[in-house]
């Protein structure tokens, strides 16, 4: 159980996959505009990623890995993501159309999201066990969703407040993300302190 | 052989197939309902989505329309030709659009009237309005910065000699440059009524006749002379109930200002 945690946490706080390890900066960037659609952007994250790690995992360790064929896993484990992506992106059309709409392009980005395939590759990289790989992914996702919202509120208040114009839209947003990410790193060892 | 080359391709085909499959079962069951109807009605209207159909935008109207059987006679901008193909679209007896034409209510031009004040600040006609009402000396009249000649897609609004002026011809009736308006100099009146009032002031006539030259000065000569008792002075100015006028064109020769106007159609 405090194994369990130790991921959990080290995934959200200390290996954020936006702040720390820079990946997924597309959509960390693309849909952090509004609070609204970022939480709908890591909700659908999360799915993905939990949803692709819990498919990807045993494909791996039962068909890829026996067989010597771990050069295939990228591209098997793309086309897995690609389908949750898929299957998301038709349950939003369905059900939630105005969500759809608002995370626009960024849906079908989530397939060549590095953060996603991250966090298939890293867990077997890792030598975690299914329900840690399951773990670490919902870690991954959370942290991306904790990203994501805390970016978001900023960007706010950024795109309330008066800059030079050499300054607006981009470039503070890309200081900004720079200062949140250094933030993040403050978080480096306090999940193992905690846990001693 | 089998297990360096041909068992990674079957293996990759095969769960290609299952994913394809996958998908293809989810798409049918999750399909969005998006029937052949909605899509032949929302392409009949012009898609401006100005809302003057009392939705939010043409998608919503189009949709109104095919599930809870709104008139389809709403759309102003797309006219007889849009509700006569959505009528046989929807197998429903078809209705006339009373067409509408915007009027701009003011007949401040250059010359006829003249400046509070300087103005250099944003050039919009809704930023001046915040100054003292706007820099012309009239408070009701056009600011001429030309908030609603932005708002027009039809290019049937131009300013013309510091004054917002409307083509007739041009005007399709969707309230967009209304809107902007800040004064509300602009309204919609029946596309046949060719003869308007164009002063918006309420002030008395001694003082209209201070700040414009074109202004009405609620001399009420217009209504002793309609003889279709069409035309009131209310408020310091005069106006017409188009339900009653005739388009005769009497007033416009008896107005001492020449503020009513009448145009040929």
């Amino acid at each position: 159980m405090k194994e369990m945690m130790v991921i959990l946490l080290s995934a959200i706080l200390v290996d954020n996959f936006v702040l720390s390890k820079f990946m997924g900066v597309c959509p960390f960037l693309g849909v952090s505009k509004k609070v609204d659609s970022a939480f709908g952007m890591s909700l659908a994250v999360i799915f993905v990623m939990l949803m692709a790690t819990a498919v990807t995992y045993p494909i791996y360790t039962l068909l890829l890995a026996p067989y010597g064929l771990e050069y295939l896993r990228i591209v098997v484990f793309i086309l897995i993501i690609a389908l949750f992506v898929q299957l998301v992106e038709i349950v939003l059309k369905r059900f939630i159309p105005s969500l759809y709409k608002a995370l626009g392009v960024y849906l079908p980005l989530i397939t060549t999201n590095c953060a996603v395939l991250g966090v298939t590759l890293l867990n077997i990289d890792d030598g975690y066990t299914f329900s840690q790989s399951l773990v670490s992914a919902l870690g991954g996702g959370l942290g991306f969703m904790l990203a994501l919202i805390l970016f978001a509120g900023i960007r706010q208040k950024i795109d309330s407040s008066e800059l030079p114009n050499a300054f607006k839209g981009m470039p503070a947003t890309l200081v900004a993300a720079s200062i949140v990410s250094v933030s993040f790193g403050g978080f480096s060892g306090v999940v193992e302190g905690m846990f001693q | 052989m089998f297990v360096t080359y041909i068992f990674p391709i079957l293996l990759f085909v095969g769960l290609g197939i299952i994913a394809g499959l996958l998908l293809a079962v989810a798409s049918t069951v999750f399909a969005v309902k998006s029937d052949e109807k909605t899509k032949a009605v929302r392409e009949a209207l012009p898609g401006i989505n100005c809302g003057v159909c009392g939705f939010s935008g043409c998608d919503q109207y189009a949709e109104k329309i095919v599930k809870e059987g709104e008139r389809v006679n709403r759309c102003v901008p797309g006219g007889e030709a849009a509700a006569q193909k959505i009528s046989k679209i929807m197998g429903v007896s078809f209705q006339g659009v009373s067409s509408k034409k915007a009027v701009v209510h003011c007949g401040g031009v250059c010359g006829a009237t003249g400046r509070k004040y300087e103005y250099h600040g944003t050039p919009t006609c809704a930023a001046c309005n915040e100054l003292y009402a706007g820099s012309g000396q009239c408070d009701y009249g056009c600011i001429g910065f030309g908030d609603c000649v932005k708002a027009c897609r039809y290019d049937a609004i131009h300013l013309v000699d510091g004054v917002a002026r409307v083509d007739p011809k041009k005007c399709v009736g969707c309230t967009m440059c209304a809107m902007q308006c800040p004064k509300h100099l602009i309204n919609m009146v029946d596309a046949d009524a060719t003869v308007n009032v164009i002063c918006s002031s309420q002030n008395s006539g001694k003082e209209t006749r201070e700040r414009c030259k074109n202004g009405c000065i609620a001399c009420k000569r217009c209504e002793k002379t309609c003889p279709h008792d069409a035309i009131h002075v209310e408020g310091n100015l005069a106006r017409i109930d188009y339900d009653k006028c005739t388009r005769c064109g009497e007033c416009v020769k008896v107005c001492p200002v020449g503020c009513i106007h009448s145009f040929e159609l």
